[in-house]
């Protein structure tokens, strides 16, 4: 027992060494960049920044957004990393308010549009957006010869009944945006709204996962549903993830005005880190012309940067809104959970 | 102090200096605790009374959130109770036939319903969803007998049957096995019929393993999160639910200290619930060779009874699972404007592509790797659990007053939320959180009741005669743990290894704690494929999903086949 324990108390000590060991000067410096499970980056773009920097980045990968955040907020005083990225608008105004980051006027932002810029003093910059819109089946209407809503309120109409599915804004961040697009568009009339869409037979489900694998007819789980509330660029993402190149997408988005609700995501320098310069050159990096155009075919989202060109498929399947839903950080910070606790006595009760 | 011990033993005893004796069953008693309770502090009470503290605040107390508190373990409780009295009422028969028929297949048939208890709640919804959903195979063969599945509370009772059948078939089935069929064919040539033989003889022997095996079940339904998530389409809510909504979506987080406490204190209950019906009915028996047990059916009874088993077991648990292997090999897709009649074809792409990293990402998983990280943890799981449960059971099993106090310790971790504890981690130990170290231990953290539970009424029931009796002629404690226990307890011993291994393989574990993309494991690799849209990402997550099937199936058939050299058959 005791060899056991010996074994045990060995196994520890070394990880602890291992972690708080000294690096060398000639050694790169480690870089600790904190995300969400949904970030991607190809090797080629990291190692660039690395050879170029003498740095090693290490992704500490933690969840969804709102862990991440979670997490972030918790070890403020002890930090796990030096940069977080993937805090979006929704979430914006809780980590301003926590004082998570410190602010860098980063030079790559003179190229950046001031729409992104939701944060004036800069602790959170903009890296990129998407828009989370319905998704349609095209095969489904096409066969049975129905039009294709264009609006908010046609999804109402007897004739799309049991035809969506969304996801519970409680536990899903797209559920939660498509939620906020109409109320961006209703107002406080939205809970009418959602009234209306429980009648004509809403399906209601815990995450995208399921939406769209599950309950979409469009994916291929081919479920019963077909229209589910997705991404504008997930047309796009269907086209690039098909195992024989389709001549056309089997999906498209619901573009009227107001469908759709544009996400911004940002980085930010974590407070108390003990590499700010060369933390401060890694947000550069990702603010940069090769981060951004990788961006699109790893996370499916828009560069801010304008300069960064966009792959063919998005420029040929992905839709960009004219006119997306949107609301202040401020306004979702302050009513996020009153919101959801509305949408979930008349939806769900 | 040992009460368990029979007058038998009282003669042998005598011999010893009792006051002696006393301080060494104190020490003995102290060295068996050391390892694993300093892991349960370490790992386990300190992280999570750290976080407990941080968050809880006394004026949580309202009534309108003790409602939400009363509201949401109502229906915990609820769906739990259910959920374990179905999974009895399928796991028991399955244990006495497991046990007592011997028939071709039956290994592959056994190694099959453990394969449930490792998959992602995703994939095994994605199962479901093929065979019962609204487009699946039973409303395309029987169109008049389709119902709704998703979303109902039928959904998550079949589900919480489907994953925990195993456990009631592995614990129990265990105890089975090792009975003497004497006392059964002494009640038998007595007169008694079968249900007298039943419900006097057998199930009053099998009553420790029975509760062990309940109480894992009914903890594990009443803690249930993604099944009720995902199969009870935001319906539903247990506590553990709850305490995830409050702490990152909805965000409470005095709530849900207050909701965890809650759901701390149940499991608590319930396990000084069990050690006290437990404790009542131990009873030492000599062992016996499974061989024994385990005949061929020859009556026609016995031949009916057998079939209709393999039937019931091998279709709730193998079509449910078809639906991955089937769509990892078939494509799905049809012409376009031709929905209507779909003509799968046979494909191997998605495991072609399952090696290749198309688009560069640092954030690809190799599959062989996976698999290997997959492996390599679930190896540590299993040696770490068995090294800290077996000197842990073994001191439960002839229970002190200290045991009184430590054992409904022991079931805590599974009665904890995850979420929670894994906020405990963050803050107590955030600077190793990025050591691959970490995993085997929070997986050892779930896998370490299991393993108790399993090897305790086994230990429990060897007579203490026989140990004594290897003492007395001078075996060392080590020895007559090697000779007398060691033998005896294999077969609980590969069951409890099997039950640390396929939770280990099948454990998600992002929310417990921070991940390396380095060392991704095979259930990081389903969920990676399965959060973009695309027919090869769905594909792939499937060819992924068979893979993990394949490797339980195997790693369960080998930990079978398993004996150790020169213990013999017992």
């Amino acid at each position: 027992m005791k060899r056991f324990l010996f074994l045990f108390v060995f196994l520890l000590a070394s990880c602890t060494s291992q972690e708080t060991a000294t690096p060398q000067s000639t050694e790169p410096q480690t870089l600790t960049v904190m995300t969400h499970d949904s970030f991607a980056v190809s090797e080629a773009v990291v190692k660039s920044f690395e050879e170029a920097n003498n740095a090693k980045i290490v992704f500490l990968q933690s969840g969804d957004a709102g862990a991440v955040l979670n997490k972030a907020i918790l070890t403020k005083d002890a930090p796990l990393a030096d940069l977080l990225f993937g805090v979006d608008n929704t979430f914006l105004s809780r980590a301003l308010e926590a004082d998570i980051f410190e602010a860098y006027d980063s030079p790559a932002l003179q190229e950046i549009s001031d729409e992104f810029k939701l944060d004036s003093s800069n602790r959170a910059l903009p890296v990129d957006y998407g828009d989370v819109c319905i998704n349609y089946d095209k095969a489904y209407f096409a066969e049975k010869n129905i039009a294709v809503p264009q609006d908010l309120e046609d999804l109402t109409n007897p004739e799309y009944t049991e035809l969506l599915v969304v996801e519970n804004p409680a536990t899903s961040s797209t559920g939660l945006a498509f939620l906020l697009a109409t109320i961006a568009h209703y107002g406080d009339g939205f809970t009418d709204y959602w009234s209306a869409l429980k009648e004509n037979g809403v399906v209601v489900v815990d995450g995208w996962e399921t939406a769209y694998y599950t309950n979409f007819s469009g994916s291929s789980g081919h479920g019963p549903q077909p229209m589910v509330v997705s991404y504008g660029s997930s047309p796009a993402a269907e086209v690039v993830f098909a195992e024989t190149p389709p001549d056309d997408a089997p999906t498209a988005s619901i573009i009227g005005p107001d469908t759709c609700f544009r996400q911004i995501e940002f980085v930010g320098i974590l407070k108390r880190t003990e590499r700010r310069a060369l933390a401060e050159k890694f947000v550069d990096f990702m603010l940069g012309k090769q981060f951004q155009e990788d961006m699109p075919l790893q996370m499916f989202v828009y560069p801010v940067n304008p300069t960064a060109a966009l792959p063919e498929e998005f420029v040929k399947y992905a839709q960009i809104p004219e006119q997306p839903a949107s609301l202040s950080p401020d306004e979702i910070a302050a009513n996020r959970d009153r919101w959801i606790q509305e949408w979930t006595d008349i939806v769900l009760k | 102090m040992n009460q368990s011990v029979s007058h038998k033993d009282t003669k042998t005893r005598k011999l010893f200096n009792y006051s002696a004796l006393f301080v060494s069953v104190w020490q003995k008693r102290i060295l068996l605790w050391f390892a694993p309770l300093s892991f349960l502090i370490i790992f386990f009470f300190l992280p999570l009374s750290r976080i407990l503290l941080l968050t809880f605040d006394i004026s949580t107390f309202t009534r309108e959130n003790l409602w939400i508190a009363i509201n949401v373990l109502g229906f915990t409780f609820y769906q739990a109770t259910l959920s374990t009295l179905l999974t009895l009422l399928l796991g028991l028969p399955a244990a006495y036939f497991f046990a007592r028929y011997e028939f071709r297949g039956k290994s592959l048939l056994r190694a099959l319903t453990a394969v449930p208890f490792m998959l992602p709640t995703v994939v095994v919804a994605a199962g479901f969803n093929a065979l019962l959903g609204p487009r699946g195979l039973l409303h395309n063969l029987f169109p008049l007998f389709s119902f709704p599945f998703i979303g109902t509370l039928t959904a998550i009772l079949v589900a919480h049957v489907f994953y925990n059948t195993t456990i009631i078939i592995r614990v129990v089935g265990n105890a089975l096995s090792s009975l003497d069929p004497k006392m059964e064919q002494a009640a038998r040539s007595l007169g008694a019929d079968l249900f007298r033989v039943w419900w006097n003889v057998i199930l009053p022997l099998l009553r420790p393993s029975l509760f062990a095996s309940s109480v894992l079940v009914f903890l594990f339904d009443f803690t249930s999160f993604g099944v009720i998530l995902l199969l009870g389409a935001s319906r539903f809510s247990t506590l553990e639910v709850e305490i995830y909504l409050r702490i990152l979506k909805l965000p409470n987080l005095s709530l849900a200290a207050l909701l965890s406490i809650t759901q701390l204190i149940c499991t608590l209950i319930f396990s000084i619930l069990y050690a006290r019906l437990v404790s009542r009915s131990t009873v030492q028996i000599a062992p016996r060779s499974a061989k024994t047990n385990i005949r061929k059916p020859k009556l026609f009874r016995e031949k009916i009874f057998v079939a209709f088993f393999i039937f019931i077991l091998s279709s709730f648990f193998f079509l449910p699972l078809s639906a991955l292997p089937f769509r990892s090999l078939f494509r799905l897709e049809a012409d376009r404007g031709q929905r209507g009649d779909v003509q799968p074809g046979f494909t191997t792409d998605y495991y072609k592509e399952l090696f290749v990293n198309r688009r560069g990402s640092v954030f690809y998983v190799p599959p062989i790797q996976a698999t290997l990280n997959s492996l390599g943890y679930a190896s540590a799981t299993v040696g770490l659990s068995l090294i800290l449960g077996f000197p842990a059971a073994t001191a439960l099993a002839r229970p002190t007053r200290l045991e009184k106090i430590l054992d409904p310790l022991i079931m805590l971790p599974l009665g904890s939320s995850a979420v929670m504890l894994g906020l405990g981690f963050i803050i107590s130990y955030g600077a190793w959180l990025t050591s691959p170290f970490l995993v085997p231990v929070a997986h050892t953290l779930v896998a370490l009741p299991f393993v108790i539970r399993t090897l305790q009424p086994a230990i429990a029931s060897i007579p203490q005669r026989l140990r004594q009796a290897a003492s007395l002629l001078g075996a060392s404690p080590f020895q007559v743990w090697k000779t007398i226990d060691l033998p005896i307890l294999r077969r609980a011993t590969l069951a409890a290894g099997t039950f640390a291994f396929t939770i280990s393989l099948g454990e998600f574990g992002a929310t417990l704690l921070i991940s390396r993309p380095e060392y991704p494991t095979i259930p990081v690799a389903i969920e990676r494929f399965l959060s973009q849209p695309g027919g090869l990402n769905y594909g792939q997550a499937m060819a992924m999903a068979t893979i993990l099937m394949t490797l339980t199936v195997l790693s369960i058939l080998l930990i079978e086949r398993f004996r150790l050299p020169n213990s013999g058959e017992f």
